[in-house]
């Protein structure tokens, strides 16, 4: 797996389930960030030349080379709209998200 | 060092796993960027250090860990100390292929942890010291730091009637590092990314201390838009106020030496930091930029 995947978190009942030093396992996510987005970006797949400027740039690595050119991981997308601006062919865009 | 044994990194060869992944950065964050990239050259045998600061706040959330590779969080004046201990560690486990890497902030380098730079560099221990400069001790409320340029509106430094907000000018961190005579140094920009990586893979090939100076932009701290944030770090080069440059086997070597400059007073109205600043302060930085390239043109070549 290139991305760690959300695991479900158990909170502790008993101080034996807590972490006995301040070591802990790497790319453990446990939260998604999709909640602080407004906008959405969307890849308009025909535009796409698969240039692979919006995989370089993202600040969050939410986009990935997949079998049909690139797509976005919506779990950990903010939503800061870097990959829309820095495209060369415009084809993402910043749909407004519904509710 | 033999540069042209060193293969190229892009796109398209860069590796697809991510080890910077599910941070809490807020959103556009050029810092994060970054952090990631500079992993993904890395790779998994890497060791991160991180001093108090936004990549350690943001990283490092209990029961949270974005990291996917190997990291800490050290003191903050003791970052490349602490990256010391870790490759002298590996060095007597007998445990090899290994990379150690600090990622530390402006004021984490050129302020609080200068002395610990200086201590390693000074002892050529293998490791790769990346300084993420957004112009401001962004984590804990936008304070000046050494590395603020002139006329920056921050909470420590406010404009008003008397001042144009920050009235010193950007420390040379580049040429103070270089000073040491360090094995390879160099200044990079989240706006051109491709630059940075392949920085960041010749330090990996150093066989000493390495150091990579990278202009990260912060939305939050520069009131600028999400959207915007690599844009404007390729536009502070372009504009001369940062400068994309190398320093290896006791040479200065300037990597983008542009033509004609584009305006500053379209980069600086773009941000909320400067919007105070008057056509004669503008003046001032457009003059400190012409004097600082006339220099580098002179002596870098």
């Amino acid at each position: 797996m290139n991305r760690p995947k959300v695991t479900e978190f158990k909170k502790a009942k008993h101080i034996n389930d807590y972490p006995t030093g301040p070591g802990f396992q790497g790319g453990h996510l446990v939260d998604k960030n999709a909640g602080w987005r407004t906008f959405r970006p969307v890849i308009d797949k025909d535009a796409c030349v698969n240039c692979l400027i919006c995989y370089m740039i993202c600040p969050d690595g939410t986009i990935y080379k997949s079998d049909d050119k690139v797509d976005i991981d919506y779990d950990f997308c903010k939503g800061c709209g870097v990959c829309a601006n820095g495209c060369n062919v415009n084809a993402i865009k910043m749909v407004k998200e519904e509710l | 060092m033999d540069n042209t044994a060193i293969k190229k990194i892009n796109a398209k060869n860069i590796t697809d796993k991510e080890y910077f992944y599910g941070h809490k950065a807020c959103a556009g964050c050029g810092g994060s960027l970054a952090v990631r990239q500079a992993l993904k050259v890395l790779g998994d045998r890497s060791y991160s250090v991180l001093p108090a600061g936004c990549m350690a706040a943001v990283g490092f959330i209990y029961p949270q860990m974005a990291f996917n590779s190997n990291a800490v969080i050290s003191m903050f004046p003791g970052s490349a100390s602490m990256a010391s201990g870790i490759t002298a560690g590996n060095k007597a486990l007998g445990v090899e292929d290994t990379h150690t890497v600090v990622f530390a902030g402006d004021g984490g380098t050129a302020d609080i942890g200068l002395q610990a730079l200086s201590g390693a560099i000074d002892r050529d221990d293998k490791l790769i010291y990346i300084c993420y400069d957004n112009e401001a001790y962004m984590n804990t409320g936008i304070q000046k730091s050494g590395l603020t340029p002139f006329g920056t509106k921050t909470t420590t430094t406010p404009a008003g009637k008397n001042l144009p907000g920050s009235i010193t000018e950007k420390k040379n961190l580049f040429e103070i590092v270089a000073a040491h005579d360090i094995k390879y140094a160099a200044t990079a920009s989240i706006g051109y990314i491709n630059d940075f990586i392949n920085k960041v893979n010749k330090a990996k090939q150093v066989d000493g201390t390495s150091f990579i100076h990278v202009y990260a932009s912060c939305p939050t701290g520069w009131g600028t838009p999400t959207e915007t944030s690599v844009e404007i770090a390729k536009e502070a080069v372009d504009c001369g106020l940062w400068y994309l440059a190398e320093y290896e086997n006791g040479e200065f070597k300037l990597n983008r030496n542009p033509k004609e400059f584009k305006s500053i007073p379209e980069y600086i109205k773009k941000q909320g930091r400067f919007k105070h600043l008057t056509d004669d302060q503008i003046k001032h930085i457009e003059a400190a930029r012409d004097k600082k390239w006339a220099r580098i043109r002179k002596n870098w070549g």
